[in-house]
């Protein structure tokens, strides 16, 4: 659909907006009763049975049966969280910065490292109280890494909503990541389109 | 008074029971469908192929409901209420000729459980004492807006007998008897000689009326659920309420049958067409029924009050006098 006359807020004949047509009020008795008959006389109540008859002549059905069809999300979509690995190695994309637990206007993520024996930094704990999350969206925007995303799982009807975000739930397995079925978040704060492009070299020397 | 006819009567009263209890559950499932389909929507599709079983589930869960008697309720009243709807509504079906004779087995079945001289004076009678179902329903309920759909529905179904009663006696005139039968009868040999091409005029009042007469959504205040939640239900549950709903369906058949005989020319003359024809008309009248629910908007109980005394009880009369004044000078020529 063209949105293009819509743009224009002011009533002219450019823009698709204009003003109703009113009539004024009938002052005397006769005016009074002319306005009656036209109104009595038009019809408006089979105009109405026409109308619902016609729609369901055409049957145009509108439902969506939900669970057995569901309708697309935008990419977007702020849903439940997921943590993404590496492509190559397979590697937890999270560096344990604790960006997104500083940045969390809810104060919903809690996370814990620690240095692991080839001293590098390991998240150990890494979950997130949907009780308290608003899904604003903040934490995959602040992550340097592109490692806490949010994911298209809306669905989230369970016995304990904990159980969809702790740290084994949210990460992508293994065998998703082998399969090539983890997907990138085209969303807030993720790479923009053509990415590679931009990049330009560190200049080292000065 | 045979012992076969005593047999055959409990028959036919079984039959209608049965018949018409189902059909005012179908009847449920057929205006959800209607309403959606009008609204652009699916209706009931779960229970079963295309949700048909939907009314075998709302019949189950009315049954297994609790049945609540609320505190401050005048009991006896308040149980006896909704049994007043059912059977008046199922009352007035013993005079009403739901298909012409027939013979089956070299017996000569009447489906009319009593053809009584008085029959359409006795089915809106039998309609008109509906009216303490929701009456006695809403005033002992003890809650405000029982309380005022048992106020509307009085005034309503009250005056509205007035357009009821006008509007049939002009056909009456014509016709010369009360019984459904013979006004059947005198519309026999097609469209030209039905009562509605004569008496077009008393066919709509009595059209509009059968609204008020049902509670039917121009005229559906009586429980307007947007103003008095559900009226005369409002503190009924489970079964009682159930009993209700099926006294509101049947009563929509009954009327229905009722118009269509009387104005529309009946089952004719007696084949199986002209009797397929009635059913025809029936689920016509019980579709518009359904049809004006999704197009039209409510009225106002003074506009309704308005409309029955101002403007359609006038035109009754009228119609009355010239009707008998038309009989008095073709009779005085013939």
């Amino acid at each position: 659909m063209n949105t293009e006359p819509f743009n224009d807020r002011n009533v002219n004949e450019l823009s698709a907006y204009y003003y109703v047509d009113i009539e004024n009020y009938p002052v005397t008795a006769w005016d009074k009763f002319k306005q009656v008959v036209k109104r009595s006389l038009k019809g408006e109540l089979f105009v109405g049975l026409w109308v619902v008859l016609r729609e369901m002549i055409k049957f145009d059905i509108h439902t969506v049966q939900y669970p057995k069809e569901k309708l697309p999300i935008g990419p977007r979509y702020r849903a439940v969280h997921k943590l993404l690995r590496l492509w190559e190695s397979g590697f937890e994309r999270c560096i344990g910065c604790g960006l997104c637990e500083k940045i969390c206007i809810s104060d919903c993520i809690r996370m814990d490292t620690r240095i692991d024996e080839n001293s590098r930094k390991e998240v150990t704990e890494y979950s997130i109280n949907l009780g308290r999350c608003i899904f604003c969206g903040y934490c995959a925007e602040v992550c340097p890494e592109l490692a806490i995303v949010h994911g298209g799982r809306y669905e989230n009807a369970s016995e304990q909503r904990a159980h969809f975000v702790i740290k084994d739930d949210m990460l992508t397995p293994l065998d998703f990541l082998t399969a090539g079925q983890q997907e990138e978040y085209p969303g807030f704060g993720a790479i923009t389109p053509h990415e590679d492009e931009r990049v330009t070299k560190t200049p080292l020397a000065y | 008074m045979d012992g076969a006819f005593i047999i055959e009567t409990i028959v036919k009263i079984v039959v209608i029971l049965l018949v018409f209890s189902a059909l005012s559950g179908f009847g449920t499932y057929v205006e959800r469908k209607v309403l959606a389909f009008m609204q652009r929507r699916l209706g009931p599709m779960h229970v079963g192929p295309y949700g048909l079983l939907q009314v075998a589930a709302d019949g189950i869960k009315l049954f297994t409901k609790e049945d609540i008697i609320p505190q401050n309720v005048v009991k006896p009243i308040f149980k006896i209420a909704p049994v007043i709807t059912a059977a008046t509504a199922f009352m007035a079906a013993a005079a009403i000729p739901f298909w012409p004779q027939f013979t089956a087995f070299g017996y000569t079945v009447h489906p009319i459980v009593s053809d009584i001289n008085v029959g359409i004076l006795y089915v809106m009678a039998m309609m008109a004492i509906g009216l303490y179902g929701p009456l006695l329903g809403g005033m002992a309920s003890a809650n405000k807006w029982s309380l005022l759909s048992a106020a509307r529905s009085a005034a309503v179904f009250i005056s509205y007998e007035v357009i009821t009663g006008l509007a049939l006696l002009a056909p009456l005139m014509m016709v010369g008897s009360l019984s459904l039968i013979d006004i059947n009868n005198y519309q026999i040999g097609g469209i030209s000689h039905w009562i509605a091409v004569s008496q077009p005029v008393a066919f709509i009042l009595f059209w509009i009326a059968a609204f008020a007469e049902t509670g039917r959504t121009p005229f559906h205040l009586v429980a307007n659920d947007h103003e008095i939640i559900d009226g005369f239900g409002t503190e009924y549950s489970g079964m009682r309420w159930g009993l209700f709903f099926i006294g509101e369906y049947a009563n929509m058949f009954f009327i229905s049958f009722v118009m269509a005989i009387v104005f529309l020319g009946g089952y004719g003359d007696g084949t199986i067409a002209g009797a397929l024809g009635l059913l025809l008309k029936v689920s016509f009248f019980f579709f518009f029924f359904l049809w004006t629910r999704a197009a039209w908007p409510d009225v106002r109980p003074d506009q309704l009050m308005r409309l029955c005394w101002k403007v359609l009880m006038p035109i009754a009369v009228v119609n009355v006098v010239i009707t008998g004044v038309v009989m008095m000078l073709t009779r005085g020529n013939g």
